[in-house]
């Protein structure tokens, strides 16, 4: 019967998106409708030659295919990111790469959203979809509810980062800042949202732990406050049906501020919060000991999730908004550092009794890598955050330093860490193909984050004191292009950091490959069985 | 009263302090006398089911031991 539905429902939206592709306004919006249709009509043809199959059996074990592929994913959509990433870093360094014969689709200004999507959105959304997954299954002692309504998550989620890089391409966009997809591009992504949760608090509630651990705290509050902010900030009408192009619903200083409100949160939820559920549950396992201090780490949950969300105005300092506002803004990105530095010092704390594991195993140097530099980058932010640093550091290549320090140190080497843990577990393997390999992924990356930081600084802090650099008489002594030809050799370190960081990444697409092919497998685990 | 004014004086008085009292009041929670060992049983979970998920009836149970016997 529930075949029967599938089929019925495949058919129409394949025929209301071809329907759609006729009629669409603009070139971006009939692409996306076609590749509605391919994809519907694919899954059409699919269920109805499986249609009448005998049902397998209903497993009863932990689902962990869907992780395996989350993994697969997460490695894919990073190097792609990555080399996006690097790519653009060369156009800015080498105005040439926006080719001629490709203006108006591989210009900087089309790839930048395409590498902030892919890195943010495809690399550490499957990230944490895949080791929400996983964690919340062995934490709860429970298969993960709702049976292939996570093979939908995670299809559906590749779905929208197709539509969403395609759109950027074609010119899709609605302007804002990390949540560049147009109108039916969030509603789909809402769609899979409210899924996720399910599977995800349907899980939890069928625990046999009594206890919630508190990775699923963390991934919980992501899960929930993405739900909030992507509606909240992507309202808007579309002005027409079958048209990419929509009106956002707030205008002016408002539609600022809700933007930053969004902007700063899917930071501080998506890629904090999120990945401290990654840092709670990974580190602890693979240092073999549990978490520093339990208290600890319930303070840091409610202490991070009760100021982060009052700090987005820090993005608006001396504009439009009023003053008592970004004063906020700025006041609550400070308290922010102790409960910030409460959960470094939680998870590094995590290895006291086990530091030797440092020198022996290169995948928990990689996870410690990533807490030393999620404290690093949550004392720069604050500090940035103050009015008097910000004048000097925003709009210039520091943010940039700042952000990527953060990303490519903390939610990078973190996954990485994650996904070297889950290799051989998922794939049955005894251990990693190879861990020398680890190393070397290890210091290409570090090397690569470190030029990339250090030249954003250098950069960034030089663009700010020429522009603001005034004469005897009270001109500016530089005009923006000289402060663009100083920057040059600074942009050609960076573009070298951004490559080995995605040697890196090769280096790791390949030793996963090679676990899961080639790596010996796991001896079966012997069953000590009770005396009664 | 004017919509936005009325949750404006409710956002800064009430809704405040009740978001102050209930922080404060996780932080002793957290910090509970006697806490200790619930704290480390908590601390202790990702150890426990690695590989399989614990069994959910009697009858799961049942061809458990049967399978461990074997």
């Amino acid at each position: 019967m529930w075949d029967y539905v599938k089929i019925a429902v495949y058919g129409v939206i394949a025929v209301c998106a071809a329907i759609a592709a006729s009629y669409a306004r603009d070139f971006a919006y009939q692409v996306h409708a076609v590749i509605v249709m391919l994809v519907a009509a694919g899954l059409f043809l699919w269920t109805v030659r499986r249609t009448g199959d005998p049902k397998p059996v209903p497993e009863t074990g932990y689902m962990d295919d869907v992780v395996r592929a989350g993994v697969i994913a997460t490695a894919f959509w990073g190097v792609v990111g990555f080399a996006a990433g690097t790519f653009i870093a060369s156009q800015l360094a080498f105005p040439w790469l926006n080719f001629e014969w490709a203006q108006g689709h591989l210009n900087f200004g089309r790839l930048r959203p395409l590498h902030t999507s892919a890195v943010i959105f495809a690399f550490g959304g499957n990230a944490l979809i895949a080791t929400s997954f996983y964690v919340v299954q062995r934490t709860s002692a429970a298969r993960l509810w709702g049976g292939n309504a996570a093979w939908f998550v995670f299809w559906g989620y590749q779905l929208f980062i197709i539509l969403a890089a395609t759109g950027y391409v074609l010119g899709a966009t609605q302007s804002k800042e990390y949540a560049e997809p147009e109108w039916y591009v969030d509603w789909w992504l809402t769609i899979v949202w409210v899924v996720y949760l399910a599977i995800f608090l349907g899980t939890i509630f069928r625990r046999k732990e009594p206890h919630i651990y508190v990775a699923n705290w963390f991934y919980l509050s992501f899960i929930v406050t993405v739900a909030m902010l992507h509606i909240v900030n992507n309202l808007s009408v579309p002005v027409s049906l079958f048209g990419s192009k929509s009106v956002q619903v707030f205008a002016g200083v408002q539609d600022a501020m809700i933007q930053w409100w969004y902007g700063h949160n899917a930071v501080g939820f998506f890629l904090t919060a999120g990945f401290l559920g990654m840092m709670y549950y990974f580190v602890p396992k693979q240092a073999e000991r549990p978490v520093y201090s339990y208290k600890l780490s319930i303070i840091h949950f409610w202490a991070l999730i009760f100021l982060y969300i009052w700090a987005g105005p820090h993005h608006l300092h001396y504009t439009a908004l009023p003053d008592w506002a970004s004063t906020l803004g700025m006041v609550f990105s400070i308290m922010l550092w102790m409960p910030s530095w409460g959960g470094m010092i939680n998870g590094l704390m995590t290895l006291s009794g086990a530091w030797d594991k440092l020198r022996t195993d290169p995948v928990i140097r990689m996870m410690v890598v990533a807490v030393g530099f999620y404290g690093m980058s949550t004392f720069e932010g604050p500090m940035m955050s103050i009015k008097a640093v910000n004048s000097l550091s925003h709009y210039t290549d520091w943010t940039i330093g700042h952000v990527h320090s953060g990303a490519l140190g903390w939610n990078g080497m973190i996954t990485f860490g994650a996904l070297y843990f889950l290799a051989p577990r998922l794939w049955g393997k005894e251990r990693l193909y190879s861990t020398a390999l680890v190393s070397w992924h290890f210091w290409l990356a570090t090397i690569g984050i470190v030029l990339y930081a250090a030249s954003m600084w250098v950069s960034g802090i030089m663009e700010g004191l020429m522009w603001r650099e005034v004469d005897a008489q009270g001109f500016l002594v530089n005009s923006f292009a000289d402060t663009v030809s100083a920057k040059f050799p600074m942009y050609v370190v960076r573009a070298i950091g951004g490559g080995l960081y995605v040697l890196g990444g090769l280096i790791m697409c390949f030793n996963i490959w090679k676990t899961a092919t080639s790596a010996p497998a796991r001896q079966p685990a012997r069953v000590a069985a009770p005396a009664e | 009263m004017e919509t936005y004014t009325a949750m404006r004086a409710f956002a800064d008085s009430w809704m405040l302090l009740f978001l102050t009292l209930f922080f404060i009041g996780v932080i002793f929670w957290a910090l509970r006398p006697g806490s200790a060992r619930v704290h480390r049983d908590s601390a202790d979970i990702p150890f426990r089911h690695d590989n399989e998920p614990a069994p959910s009836d009697d009858a799961d149970e049942a061809a458990r031991h049967k399978e461990a016997r074997t």
